[in-house]
């Protein structure tokens, strides 16, 4: 099967997930006690007192004083740093806030003694919605931020107004995104160690970034870095929501450390819908102008993002309204764009980015604008689609991003022929007359992937990430191990740099060994976030693998006696072109080891080499089509076909691409149709468990056809873009027009998702045009 | 909660006995995972939504975290570490393996289970029955596509 790049191989993951061997948090706990957090119950108040009866070991903000407060800085004019105690001190912000920790030998009795600490809070006015934040007079989330706004970014390219005034269409809307959470299946948590001997602690989370909790960790304790170890083992899904810093964490590392000894921390799911982080809950004002042959001309886009009481670390809180500002225009040429973009702190749960993170609300106003602007120009959304997709590249947006070649008109093509578009409407004009509402939805968007150093610092980030490093050794048997600062948790990269790997050092990917998510083991890395892994810390692999080739290609020219640029290295053999000589790979990774007397003056003994790769970033690109059927008496949407055109460059594992996409739909689907994280006006949640907060089942998700169009990306090394957020970009849109579509003839639009029953029902009982 | 109030039990798990020491409010899942040392079967929400915990009792997928440890003496038990036959998976594994049925794995052995119990008294699934009972467990990651693909090769391989 050589090469293996290319080839759906079965994961090297799999056996021991498969067999109840896989080792998460929760199964680690070993000896340790338990931690719970008391959570405050309101949603803004001043903490009175906080008592523990006698006998209850629990602590407080005023035992952790020692402990810095997390604060997430960007180096910004238009930004206002916030901090966030790892327990509650003073004030409260939110419902679920940490105001204490208590400790015992088991879950029950720490669960038990949690719920005898009596936590006195005086509560007061609070905000909870965003748009109510920056209202004059509103309450104060943080006392140095009279007007709740966290970031106030601005962007505006000339004459503006002119285009406006002279366009033959405007289109505006409003746009409102309501609140999600990520939800992994296996919620958060993590073990804290301390070893005596050592003086060091080693902390076993489920989170995404190893190496950055380390140094957030030492920052916030206080402590030498190298007396921490951070190990993560088996992670349950993650999405965003284990990659910025959780105060719990920190919380439990500081407790090991005081008790001198082992505790566990392990979230439930009502603590995770509460007060893990939340994402989303934008509000759009948008409009756009159009000229006479529907060509758009321009965007002018006011973007309000709740981001919660606190800022998340390292990111922080203007992940959001940044990426939106950055990114809004998507795969759409026009040149004239003016944005203001917010964030807003209130007292609701804070947010931290979750798979796609601004782009699927961006894109979904994009869309709609599209959709809404063919409507009025009475052509087909395909039609004003191609119209305005770019079509050069590189392509420079009206605010600087550079996109590499894509194939965006190409897919959207694609997916008109594979939905069957014409044989579609004839479809939906025949059951229209039967009462029926059948919907087709587009979205086109380009998934900017693979964020190198350079795209994080243009966001002038304090903690700035992007690179990935990779040492990688071939042992004297011919084995590889290839240790990485990335830190994959279901997406099977250990497989497919397995199969990079295998193909530029002619071993098998059986024979590569991935190791990854221990600070002791792996050189400095970002983690898994922002579909990087495979475009960055495969780079790398990519670079160390040529390195070591050329050890190998060098040595092998030596014992055969010909040029190093004749030598092939394939299937566990270096040859000479086209002669019959040749040797064992493993036997000149031996040679290496044990005979390196015979390597050429000067060559170390050993193979072995480490490579760093930093790319500026690469743009995949798909398009998404939906059919549905809504019924208007009962609101209920059905998605009947869901089509996906995708583009991200060189598969190298198509099996394991495909995956990515069906769970990025259906995570987008659930964003359109169905998961909504509620509070009432004072900020208590009311969606805390999962008959409230409905992700989708299989009965909700159609059936995923997926087509593949490969543009080899000249900005990376391995040709291939990254892909683990575009399933989860799109969807969303292509749902919401398809409801739109569907529902068109009674007059109703589409201003909020999730595009619930009882919101699409008062939408059709409001419109004048009551169905019959 | 004292000492006292703990009582005896003994779960027939995997056809072996195991004699624990419980309090009656302690969950069969928690059972498995804290008491017998079996932590391959998981804890997704622990109120009988996603599935994560599912077992066999008695032959019939259950909820662990819905029930205690305490009515199910007598019951037969069996969990994931169970399925496979030494080093030689079950087909249900093999399938999930062969189709890329899973990507974090957690959801894994609820599935890997109901899927199991199902198909050992309905050999012979049509599509929406089978959509309709996988329906019962959530996963996070594949959006089911695999899922439902593994467990119809899974099940033309234990009718052949
Ligand atoms: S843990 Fe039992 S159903 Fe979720
Ligand atoms: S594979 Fe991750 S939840 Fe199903």
């Amino acid at each position: 099967m050589i090469p293996w790049i290319g080839q759906p191989l079965p994961r090297f993951e799999d056996p021991p997930l498969l067999t109840g061997e896989g080792r998460f948090v929760a199964d680690l706990t070993g000896d340790a006690s338990f931690l719970r957090f008391v959570r405050s119950p309101v949603a803004h108040g001043r903490i009175v007192s906080i008592e523990a009866p006698e006998g209850i070991t629990a602590f407080t903000a005023e035992d952790l004083r020692e402990v810095r407060p997390i604060r997430p800085l960007l180096h910004r004019p238009d930004f206002r740093p916030i901090e966030q105690p790892v327990l509650a001190s003073r004030k409260v912000r939110f419902v679920g806030e940490p105001v204490a920790v208590v400790v015992a030998g088991t879950p029950e009795e720490a669960e038990d003694a949690a719920e005898q600490v009596f936590v006195d809070i005086e509560p007061t006015d609070r905000v909870v919605s965003a748009p109510e934040a920056i209202r004059p007079g509103a309450p104060a989330v943080h006392d140095h931020l009279e007007d709740n706004v966290v970031v106030d970014a601005r962007f505006e390219t000339e004459r503006v107004d002119e285009v406006f005034s002279a366009a033959a269409v405007v289109v505006d809307f409003d746009l409102r995104s309501r609140r999600q959470n990520a939800l992994p299946l296996e919620a958060r948590g993590s073990v804290a160690a301390y070893d005596p001997r050592s003086g060091r602690t080693t902390l076993t989370a489920s989170v995404q970034s190893p190496h950055v909790v380390r140094t957030v960790l030492a920052d916030l304790l206080g402590m030498p870095e190298s007396d921490l170890r951070v190990v993560v083992p088996d992670v349950g899904g993650a999405f965003g929501q284990k990659f910025c810093l959780a105060p719990e964490d920190v919380v439990t590392a500081w407790v090991a450390r005081r008790l001198r000894t082992t505790v566990s921390w392990v979230e439930d799911r009502r603590e995770n819908l509460m007060s893990s982080f939340h994402s989303r809950d934008h509000h759009y004002r948008v409009r756009g102008a159009f000229d006479a042959d529907a060509r758009l001309l321009a965007v002018d886009a006011d973007l309000l993002c709740n981001i919660g009481a606190y800022s998340c670390y390292p990111v922080t809180c203007g992940v959001e309204p940044l990426m939106a500002l950055a990114e809004f225009p998507g795969p759409y040429d026009f040149r004239t764009y003016r944005v203001r973009s917010r964030g807003v702190t209130t007292n609701t749960c804070p947010m931290a980015p979750y798979r796609g993170v601004s782009r699927p609300v961006i894109t979904l106003a994009m869309e709609r604008l599209m959709d809404l602007a063919a409507v009025r120009f009475g052509i087909e959304p395909a039609e004003i689609r191609r119209r305005n997709l770019i079509t050069e590249f590189p392509y420079a947006s009206a605010t600087g991003l550079v996109y590499d070649e894509g194939s965006y008109v190409e897919s959207l093509d694609r997916a008109v022929d594979a939905i069957g578009l014409e044989d579609f409407r004839a479809r939906q004009a025949a059951a229209r007359s039967e009462g029926r509402y059948l919907g087709i939805g587009f979205s086109v968007f380009s998934e900017r992937t693979g964020y190198g150093t350079s795209a994080f610092a243009a966001r002038s980030m304090d903690v700035t990430p992007g690179y990935e490093t990779v040492d990688l050794a071939m042992d004297p048997s011919g084995n590889v191990e290839a240790r990485l600062g990335a830190s994959p948790h279901g997406q099977g990269l250990e497989t497919t740099l397995a199969q990079l790997i295998g193909d530029r050092l002619g071993v098998e990917p059986a024979r590569v060994r991935i190791v990854h998510g221990d600070t002791d083991r792996t050189p400095y890395g970002w983690g898994t976030f922002a579909s990087r892994s495979l475009v960055i810390a495969g780079g790398a692999a990519r670079l160390a693998s040529d390195r070591l080739r050329a050890k190998l290609a060098a040595i092998a020219s030596a014992e055969l006696e010909a040029a190093p640029e004749d030598i092939v290295i394939m299937a566990g053999r270096a040859t000479v072109a086209g002669t019959d000589a040749g040797i064992e790979v493993a036997e000149l990774a031996r040679l290496a080891y044990h005979s390196s007397h015979r390597l050429a003056a000067g060559m170390d003994p050993g193979l072995t080499a480490t490579a760093t790769y930093d790319p500026a970033g690469t743009f995949s690109n798909a398009c998404h089509v939906a059919t549905v059927e809504v019924d208007p008496e009962t609101g209920g949407v059905r998605v009947d076909r869901f089509v996906v055109v995708e583009d991200a460059g060189r598969l190298i594992n198509p099996m394991i691409v495909d995956g990515q996409l069906h769970g990025g739909v259906t995570q987008g689907i659930a964003g359109a149709l169905y998961e909504e994280i509620l509070y009432d006006r004072d900020g208590n949640i009311l969606t805390t468990s999962l008959m409230d907060f409905l992700p989708p089942t299989l009965a909700e998700v159609p059936t995923i056809e997926i087509h593949h169009l490969e543009t080899i990306s000249e900005a990376t090394i391995t040709g291939a873009k990254g892909l683990g957020e575009g399933g989860t970009i799109g969807a969303p849109a292509a749902v919401i027009n398809a409801v739109a579509d569907a529902l068109r003839p009674l007059g109703v639009e589409i201003a909020e998702v999730p595009a619930t029953p009882s919101r699409l029902r008062r939408l059709v009982s409001e419109s004048e045009r009551i169905p019959a | 909660m004292s000492e006292r109030t703990k009582v005896d039990v003994t779960l027939a798990v995997n056809g072996r006995p195991y004699r624990v020491r419980v309090e009656p409010r302690r969950t069969l899942a928690d059972t498995l995972r804290d008491d017998c040392g079996l932590t391959g079967t998981h804890l997704g929400c622990e109120h009988g939504v996603c599935g994560a915990c599912t077992i066999l009792a008695d032959g019939q997928p259950v909820r662990a975290c819905l029930m205690f440890a305490v009515q199910c003496e007598g019951m037969d038990l069996r969990t994931v570490e169970d399925l496979a036959d030494g080093d030689r998976l079950h087909p249900i594994q093999q399938a999930f393996w062969d189709n890329h049925g899973l990507q974090c794995g957690f959801c894994t052995p609820g599935f890997l289970m109901l899927a199991a119990g199902y198909l050992e008294q309905n050999p012979d699934p049509d599509e929406d029955e089978l959509r309709a009972v996988l329906s019962s467990n959530l996963c996070r990651c594949t959006g089911y596509q695999n899922i439902l693909k593994s467990v119809r090769q899974a099940a033309e391989v234990m009718r052949a």
